[in-house]
């Protein structure tokens, strides 16, 4: 599909959406202000839950406390809806702040239990607070009003619904392809990877967080004045499970799936409230609510990846656009060769009883290529774990480029000009090869949520494309850029890997075992990329086992067995050493 | 408050406490082996309470119409897995299994109500009837996707506990029920009024505690349970079934919950719903015990009852609030205490 088709389905879409009320009868505009409302909470979980994986049971409470706000404003106090708006989106994104800060340091499914207890818990609140009506509700809230225009009609407040649902897709679809909304995507699938691109997960976490707790403030506060009545029931955990539902039926990795997710759980219930009645007199509520668990716990059974996602493999992909040259990211000041880059002194690192590095020391030049070899268990991985933040050091020092590291969170580190790959390749394989090797730019970037949202930000996105570019065409994998890094063989991901590392500019590259599981001709592709990038003078850490490998590559070699530097020097000099040998090979008789 | 207060709050919440126990505990099985975090335990033990009740009345209790709709679902399950992966033969064994057996303990039910058995004989056919339900929900909701990460089974768990209660309210009705007194008898503990079914609540709990501590030290079948937690593939090349060993811990677990809903039916009265916040305090207590420890779940879940009872002397309305929002420092210490390895969730 072209640009043009796309912009034209697009336009299409929106004239659609404006005509509906001309079309349509009131009872189905009315359905459509529901599923514009929910598509909101739907939208904002798909980012939260399909995009950066955090699974919440509790946004129904979110809605709940902005409904209230404004309720209180409007209903209560007398004073304009516009003035409930400003303290339902306060009050709701404050609470998530709070909330978020406190438990999305939690891991795993740890954090979806802490979404059921708040949700619980504010759920409570609407009924027992006093001067919010209790469980009987509030009544009486007033119709949004424009000047004097009130929108107290289904139609009239249908346009103002879908014009939300319209700005938020555009913002949070530009977003997603902004630098925040690349570190979003990748939230998935691991924290290591995140953190080791120099990003902070807690803070991308909290921004998703809440932006959902935004999103489902604006539909709590269309909920209220379109309905004009609120009770505590719709805010309670079951409410909360339903949202989910319509995120994940719809197809939580898509935004489009939010609304579709909206759609096909409204619609369904409308049917399911006007047929059941026919099978089972009298007994339809208690069925509706059966009915639709086990709807959704066959989806989750049978068809997890939703609507949207499903749909979208049968329809033409737009073609994207090649990165067009952009003036370049600016560089960091590279060391003058030689000058000491990295000094480890003393590192020590013990697991209970077992010293998997024992006071070890050794240094990095700039512009030199040092390998740390060693047999099985000499402690290699745990050393560059110490070096990256992975581990912290129990004693010893380690200093990069003038500055203490060794309590250095990983993410800082990466910050710091230290750049990695992994023994086991990690690449996002659902996306393409540009926006992995975009990653690596992370730390040269600084677009934030505005500037994302808002497309501000489309000049230093240029330059990042570029740069991404350049680095898969120096790897030798340009010809497609927009191949999805999953179709790839191993050892091109290894090199894509190091593209991506190379993106960020680093003063320090480490390559963790990166011939690990190559072929012979992959292994030779390697040595080749990285002699180059020695006459480039990048200063290069190489961990590996594979001695042929590293002999024809280094400059000097530092070997570990048993935890313990065993000696250092040229690669000549190591290869005929007895300790070496006997350490590889076992002493002789 | 005073100290005869706060003496009379503490007994009071021991009891709550000693009833989330038995739920909790079973929680806890259920996850080890599993990895399932069981939400509708709560569900079950309501369900144990309103069987009781029926049959107390003469009226046949709604589980048996549950029951057999469960197991004729179970049954098709099966024997289509089984049908399609070309094992047919094992389709009779399956079928007496996942349809004859509940049939038969339902069949049993109906037959011995008209006789009006006495409270023992009917408190064992509550919990006979009760206990087939979580291993047919086993085999119909969570054995399809078992290998599924835990976030999911979470979600699936949640859905599959909203459907119990519109079952609930579908087979039991909208009536709230409260049982016979199991005993009459009070007595007087260092000044303090102590009745019968306080200290009957406590010891239950402190007896079936036993009992599956002595099943999983003792008996083989309990060490395979232990094998299964520790490492489902480990216990597989051991010749230990993990699907076997998890309807086995279906039916512990319902046990426990099914005693704990007949011990709770005489002092609350009990909804179709009232198994939600019965189930998640009790699983606070387990997340205490961090869903591993068993001896932990059992100090959290009393304390959670403690707990419990003292918010609700103070506000009764935000009991609730309170032992929920408790969760919260408690999720953040035991994240702290126990750091988990990543979970690789692929794309």
């Amino acid at each position: 599909m072209t640009r043009a088709q796309l912009a034209t389905v697009k336009i299409v879409a929106v004239l659609a959406l404006a005509a509906a009320p001309f079309l349509l009868s009131p009872f189905s505009i009315t359905l459509l202000n529901y599923v514009g409302i929910y598509s909101l909470v739907a939208v904002g979980l798909v980012l939260l839950t399909g995009i950066v994986g955090i699974i919440s049971f509790g946004q129904a409470a979110f809605i709940g406390i902005a409904a209230y706000a404004t309720a209180w404003v409007s209903a209560i106090n007398g004073q304009s809806p516009w003035l409930g708006l400003v303290l339902a989106i306060v009050l709701t994104c404050t609470v998530a702040a709070v909330l978020g800060l406190a438990t999305l340091r939690l891991q795993g499914h740890f954090l979806s239990l802490s979404t059921i207890a708040w949700g619980l818990s504010i759920g409570f609140l609407f009924g027992n607070i006093d001067g919010l009506g209790g469980f009987n509700g509030l009544s009486n809230i007033p119709p949004i009003s424009i000047g004097s225009y009130a929108l107290s009609e289904g139609w009239q407040i249908y346009y103002l619904i879908w014009a939300f649902v319209v700005a938020v897709l555009i913002l949070l679809n530009n977003l997603l392809n902004s630098r925040l909304g690349r570190a979003m995507r990748t939230m998935r699938g691991g924290k290591t990877l995140v953190e080791s691109l120099g990003v902070s997960a807690y803070w991308v976490n909290l921004t998703a967080f809440v932006i959902a707790a935004f999103l489902a403030a604006l539909s709590g506060w269309l909920y209220a004045h379109l309905s004009r009545f609120i009770s505590p029931t719709p805010f309670e955990p079951l409410a909360g499970i339903e949202y989910l539902m319509m995120a994940m039926i719809g197809g939580a990795t898509s935004l489009l799936g939010g609304i579709v997710g909206a759609a096909v759980i409204i619609f369904l219930k409308n049917a399911v409230q006007d047929y059941l009645p026919v099978i089972a007199k009298g007994a339809s509520g208690q069925l509706e609510i059966v009915v639709f668990a086990s709807i959704f716990i066959l989806f989750l059974q049978r068809a997890r990846q939703g609507i949207v996602p499903f749909l979208s493999r049968f329809l033409p992909q737009p073609q994207p656009k090649r990165p067009e040259p952009a003036p370049p990211l600016p560089l960091r000041n590279q060391p003058a060769p030689g000058e000491v880059l990295l000094q480890v002194e003393g590192a020590e690192r013990r697991f209970g009883g077992l010293i998997a590095v024992n006071k070890v020391s050794f240094e990095v030049r700039a512009g030199e290529i040092l390998g740390l070899i060693g047999p099985n268990g000499a402690g290699k991985s745990t050393m560059f774990n110490l070096l990256t933040g992975a581990l912290a050091c129990n004693s010893g020092k380690i200093v990069f480029a003038g500055r203490s590291i060794e309590r250095l969170s990983q993410a800082k580190i990466a910050r710091a000009g230290i750049a990695r790959t992994f023994q086991h390749v990690k690449l996002r394989p659902r996306m393409t090869l540009l926006d992995n090797v975009l990653l690596g730019t992370y730390t040269r970037t600084k677009a934030g949520l505005i500037s994302g949202a808002l497309r501000l930000e489309r000049q230093e996105e240029a330059s990042a494309r570029a740069e991404a570019m350049r680095q898969l065409e120096r790897i030798g994998l340009g010809d497609h850029p927009f191949e999805l890094a999953g179709n790839l063989p191993l050892g091109n991901q290894r090199l894509l890997e190091i593209a991506r590392a190379l993106a960020a500019d680093p003063l320090l590259l480490v390559l963790d075992e990166p011939a690990a599981g190559l072929r012979r001709n992959e292994k030779q592709k390697l040595a080749e990329l990285l002699a180059n990038l020695r006459r480039e003078h990048v200063t290069i850490l190489l961990v590996e086992h594979d001695m042929e490998f590293v002999m024809n590559l280094v400059d000097r070699i530092v070997v570990m067995d048993f935890g313990t530097k065993l000696c250092e020097g040229d690669p000549a000099a190591i290869r005929n050493d007895a300790r070496v040998q006997e350490a590889y090979l076992g002493s002789t008789v | 408050m005073t100290s005869d207060i706060a003496a009379i709050l503490a007994i009071d919440g021991i009891a709550t406490g000693a009833i989330y126990v038995l739920v909790a505990v079973g929680t806890v099985l259920i996850f080890t082996v599993t990895r399932v975090m069981f939400i509708p335990f709560g569900d079950i033990a309501a369900f144990t309470a309103l069987t009781l009740a029926a049959l107390e009345t003469g009226h046949l209790p709604g589980t048996v119409g549950l029951v057999l709709v469960l197991a004729v679902l179970a049954s098709l399950a099966e024997c289509w897995s089984l049908g399609r992966s070309g094992r047919g033969r094992h389709i009779p064994k399956a079928l007496a299994f996942y349809l004859l057996l509940p049939v038969l303990v339902a069949l049993f039910v109906r037959l011995a109500l008209p006789l009006a058995p006495s409270m023992p004989v009917r408190i064992v056919l509550a919990l006979l009837l009760v206990m087939p339900i979580s291993p047919l929900l086993d085999r119909i909701v969570f054995r399809p996707i078992a290998d599924a990460s835990v976030l999911l089974l979470l979600i699936v768990s949640m859905a599959l506990h909203f459907a119990l209660v519109g079952l609930g309210l579908l087979f039991f009705g909208p009536e709230g029920v409260r049982t016979q007194p199991l005993t009459d008898s009070a007595f007087e503990v260092l000044g303090v009024h102590v009745n019968g079914q306080t200290l009957l609540i406590v010891i239950a709990s402190i007896v079936f505690s036993g009992l599956l501590y002595l099943f999983f030290g003792f008996t083989l079948t309990g060490k395979a349970l232990r094998a299964t937690a520790v490492n489902r593939t480990g216990a597989r090349l051991m010749g230990i079934r993990p699907a076997r060993s998890g309807t086995i811990a279906y039916l512990v677990g319902s046990l426990m919950a099914g005693v704990s809903g007949i011990l709770v039916a005489p002092v609350n009265t009990i909804f179709y719903d009232s198994g939600f916040l019965l189930g998640l305090k009790a699983f606070v207590g387990a997340i205490i015990g961090g869903l591993a420890s068993y001896p932990g779940t059992a100090i959290g879940a009393v304390f959670v009852g403690v707990l419990e009872s003292f918010a609700s002397f103070e506000s009764s309305a935000l009991k609730e609030v309170i032992v929920f929002s408790l969760l919260i420092p408690i999720l953040i210490w035991r994240s702290i205490v126990s750091p988990h390895i990543e979970e690789e969730v692929e794309e």
